[in-house]
């Protein structure tokens, strides 16, 4: 399959707010219009790069630890220039996203188009909730990720 | 007067977890050499106590997310020893078979993430990408085939639940682990191709002359389990190991470091695992390491980059077989009563050494945890490096020392997270 378009959801489904990822694509499941790819993963590299492989634009969604107001959201066009590494959320797995990013840039497999959504989070417990301005975060960022999703169809619509 | 320099590193960059470094120098003499380790303790030893016995697998897996089997194997270790239980062949092959992808995984990854950028002057293994994406790409397969066996054997590839006291909680069928034949030939010829590639780095001469530790057993190159063995004659069943070794907090640092009792460096991991058992490496990964001009003991901590390598030769081969020889369990697990008492267990993770000891009640409840990582172990032996090394090279100019003596703990594929109970590189030159 190519031209299409994906959704992905990075993070930990048991590692409070870094849930935020799965739990945005999870909403989007059956929302999202023909042809659109939804999907969680973890940060395995080479399993991210395999699944945005031949599309022609990926939408990651990601819990960041950056200092900012918890809920914040973050959006970063990451298809012409790297993303701050900073910002998102470090790996104890040594490469995160942002790396994973860059590092399929350098070997000619990402996407023409890569916008990362990043949701500021605050706890990281395992086992916890989602944090009440995450979860809000989380239902504001379903709402423009089929925005800008809309958008894509209109503006490649014959 | 002595110039004094000091050289930092605040932030070290590709190893597990966080941590600095601070070499002090007063002319060509080297002052005051540190790892500094400061993940926030982790306080796993204390969750444990009043959880179940059976719940120790899952629990301690959590301590690391590139090493959770060696986690794992421990714990059952220890507890299926305490409480008499012996496993059924076929599961204890299948354990070998999960540690195996969690050796190519943790491997792949240090050697061509992590460590090549080092040999081959560049900052990062992206950089490493733009100018040779195949082998990129090959260790990105390498990991990836290490997380799939991982998948399949463990239930999933980060944090298996598939692991528990007696066994699995489900084991997989013949037809099942044929699946991974193919990735996993492909996997043994990116392997020795690893093993070509970095055999043809250059590297500085360096010989570590401390005390080297790892598990034996008499016919295999040790990993699910094992008796401790050193270098200087130490022959030891897992319940001797405290007998032996001792754990000092330093206050820099929020891991424990560990030493020969009485005083004594020693280190564990791939060059140990080489250098006391290289005569029981598979077949094909003995063939690797001679063409790669490896004698049968390697003390050089630069090249523990080939023979991580000769050893994912070796994990993929050994996992071939095992795949071929698995027999179905007749049950996945066997019942475990809990026994009061101490148990103890071990297993080679990819850093080397993992000990556990638990202390339960006829319950089964856990009274007490004891758990020794890997990079503490090393941390003596890696301060002892980086001093030497500094020492020699006092004449280089500060970048030059620092990237050096990262370098060198790098030889070391250090995970702070691990050790965290604990690095940034500080190289000050006064």
């Amino acid at each position: 399959m190519s031209g299409h378009t994906i959704v992905i959801g990075v993070g930990n489904a048991l590692r409070g707010d870094d849930a935020a990822g799965v739990e945005v694509v999870e909403r989007l499941r059956d929302r999202v219009p023909p042809g659109v790819v939804v999907a969680a993963c973890d940060e395995e590299p080479s399993r991210l790069i395999e699944a945005w492989a031949g599309a022609d634009a990926v939408v990651l969604v990601d819990t960041v630890a950056s200092g900012a107001r918890v809920g914040t959201l973050h959006r970063f066009d990451a298809g012409e220039t790297p993303i701050p590494a900073r910002v998102l959320r470090s790996s104890t797995h040594a490469i995160g996203l942002a790396e994973t990013i860059e590092l399929a840039r350098a070997l000619g497999k990402l996407p023409p188009r890569v916008v990362v959504y990043g949701i500021e989070g605050a706890s990281f417990a395992a086992g916890a909730p989602l944090t009440p301005a995450v979860e809000e975060s989380v239902g504001r960022l379903v709402e423009t990720i089929l925005g800008d999703l809309e958008e894509v169809a209109c503006t490649s619509a014959p | 007067m002595a110039r004094r320099r000091t050289i930092v590193t605040d932030y070290l960059a590709r190893v597990e977890g966080e941590g600095a470094m601070t070499v002090k120098l007063v002319g060509d003499k080297v002052e005051h050499v540190e790892l500094r380790i400061f993940e926030p303790p982790r306080f796993f030893e204390a969750f444990l106590r009043g959880r179940s016995f059976l719940e120790s697998p899952d629990i301690t897996a959590r301590i690391c997310g590139i090493c959770p089997v060696a986690y794992q194997t421990s714990a059952v270790n220890a507890m299926e020893s305490l409480c008499g239980v012996e496993v059924p062949e076929p599961i204890r092959q299948l354990r070998r078979l999960l540690y195996f992808g969690e050796w190519i995984e943790s491997h792949a990854l240090h050697v061509y993430m992590l460590h090549a950028p080092d040999f081959l002057g560049y900052e990062s293994a992206i950089e490493l990408a733009r100018d040779a994406p195949a082998a990129v790409e090959r260790g990105l397969a390498l990991k990836r085939t290490g997380n799939d066996v991982m998948t399949l054997v463990g239930g999933r590839e980060i944090h298996p639940i598939n692991v528990r006291v007696g066994g699995f909680y489900r084991t997989p069928s013949k037809r099942e682990l044929r699946t991974l034949a193919a990735p996993l030939e492909r996997a043994l010829e990116a392997a020795r191709e690893t093993v070509r590639w970095t055999a043809g780095f250059e590297f500085p001469e360096r010989t570590v002359e401390c005390d080297l530790v790892a598990l034996a057993q008499p016919d295999a190159y040790a990993i699910e389990n094992g008796r401790i063995v050193s270098s200087g004659g130490l022959d030891l069943a897992p319940a001797e190991y405290e007998e032996h070794f001792e754990e000092l907090h330093v206050e820099r640092s929020n891991a424990l470091q560990s030493q020969l009792r009485g005083g004594g460096t020693y280190l564990c991991g791939p060059l140990a695992r080489y250098t006391l058992a290289s005569d029981r490496l598979s077949p094909g990964a003995r063939e690797a390491a001679a063409a790669a001009g490896l004698g049968s003991e390697c003390r050089d901590p630069f090249r523990s980059i080939v023979v991580r390598s000769v050893e994912l030769v070796h994990a993929c081969e050994e996992s071939l077989r095992l795949i071929e020889a698995y027999e179905e369990p007749d049950a996945p697990f066997v019942e475990v009563e809990p026994v009061a008492g101490t148990g103890y267990g071990v297993s080679e993770a990819p850093r080397g050494l993992l000990y556990h000891r638990y202390r339960i009640d006829a319950e089964g409840t856990i009274l007490e945890a004891k758990i020794v990582p890997p990079t503490s172990q090393n941390q003596l032996a890696i301060e002892d490096d980086l001093r030497d090394v500094v020492t020699r090279n006092t004449s280089l100019d500060d970048d030059a020392l620092r990237g050096l003596c990262e370098q060198t703990i790098r030889n070391y594929d250090p995970c702070i997270s691990c050790a965290t109970h604990f690095l940034e590189l500080d190289v000050e030159r006064k």
